[in-house]
C-alpha cells in the first residue's frame, strides 16, 4: 500500500526540477528536455489520481498528452534546426530578434 | 516494511537523481540519456499504478521515439556542448529560490486540500489481466473516439509542419 501522497510528492518534485531546468539552462535542447520532464510529472499525477478514484479517464488523458508531446517535440526540434541554420549556433542568448 | 514500498523508494531516488543529473550535465547527450532513464522509472511507476498500456506507451513513444529524435538532432547539429558565454550572476540563485517557492506552493495545495492519506491498493494480477487493456480500449474507441481521431489530424499537421520548416528554399544552397 503506497499512499497517493507519495506519488504526488514525486510528481511535484519532478515538475519543480523541470521548471528549474527551463530557468537555469541555456541550451535550448536541454530546455526542451526539461519541458518533457514537466509533462511527465503531470502525467504521473494524472495516473495516480486515476488509480485513486478508480476511473479510466485519467489514463486516457495521459494517452492524449503523450500524443501531443510527440507532435510538439517534432515541431520544436525542427525550429531548433532552422535556427541553427540561420545563426550557426543554438545559444538561447542569441535568439533576441524576431526576424532572423 | 512492505516490498512495494521499498521498490517505490528506490525508484523515487533514481527518478530524482536522473532528473538532477539531466539538469547538471554539461553535455546534451548525457542529459538525453539521463532523461531516458527517468522516463523508464516513470514507466515502472505506471505499472505499479495498474496502467500497463500507459507504461508501454511511455516506453515506446517517450523513451523510444521522442528521445531518439532528440539524440538525432543533437548529433545532427553537433551541439552537445555550448561555449560558455557571460553568465548572469544572479540567475542561478534566483531560479533555485523560485523553484523552491513553486515546490512549497505545489505541496501546500496538494496536501492541504485533499484527503489523500488513503493508500492505493497494490496492483496484483490485474496488471497482467487482459481486462485492464480491454476496458481502456473500449473507453478510448467509444467515449473518446472523436479526440482520438483529432489526435491523428494533429500528428499529420505536425508532420507537414516539420517538412515545410526544414525544407530548403529553391535557389538556397
Amino acid at each position: 500500500m503506497i499512499p497517493l501522497a507519495y506519488y504526488l510528492a514525486i510528481s511535484a518534485i519532478l515538475f519543480t526540477l523541470g521548471a528549474l531546468g527551463v530557468l537555469i539552462r541555456r541550451n535550448p535542447l536541454i530546455i526542451f528536455m526539461s519541458v518533457e520532464l514537466m509533462l511527465n510529472a503531470a502525467n504521473l499525477a494524472f495516473v495516480a489520481f486515476a488509480r485513486a478514484y478508480d476511473v479510466l479517464a485519467g489514463q486516457i488523458f495521459v494517452f492524449f498528452v503523450i500524443a501531443v508531446a510527440a507532435a510538439e517535440v517534432a515541431v520544436g526540434l525542427a525550429l531548433i534546426v532552422v535556427i541553427f541554420r540561420t545563426k550557426h549556433s543554438i545559444d538561447v542568448d542569441l535568439m533576441n530578434s524576431l526576424k532572423g | 516494511m512492505d516490498l512495494t514500498l521499498i521498490l517505490f523508494i528506490v525508484l523515487a531516488v533514481v527518478a530524482i537523481l536522473t532528473a538532477l543529473g539531466m539538469l547538471a550535465s554539461r553535455s546534451a547527450i548525457y542529459a538525453a540519456l539521463f532523461l531516458v532513464l527517468n522516463f523508464a522509472t516513470v514507466a515502472i511507476f505506471y505499472l505499479m499504478l495498474g496502467a500497463p498500456f500507459i507504461a508501454m506507451a511511455q516506453v515506446t513513444v517517450y523513451a523510444g521515439a521522442i528521445m531518439v529524435l532528440f539524440l538525432f538532432v543533437i548529433m545532427l547539429l553537433g551541439a552537445e556542448k555550448l561555449p560558455k558565454g557571460e553568465v548572469l550572476p544572479w540567475q542561478r540563485p534566483l531560479a533555485i529560490g523560485l523553484a523552491a517557492v513553486l515546490l512549497a506552493e505545489a505541496g501546500y495545495l496538494l496536501f492541504q486540500r485533499l484527503h489523500i492519506t488513503a493508500g492505493l491498493a497494490n496492483p496484483g494480477a490485474e496488471v497482467n489481466a487482459p481486462e485492464a487493456i480491454q476496458a481502456m480500449a473500449l473507453s478510448l474507441f467509444n467515449q473518446y473516439l472523436l479526440p482520438f481521431e483529432v489526435t491523428s489530424v494533429l500528428l499529420l499537421v505536425a508532420m507537414v509542419g516539420v517538412i515545410v520548416l526544414t525544407k530548403k528554399e529553391k535557389g538556397e544552397s
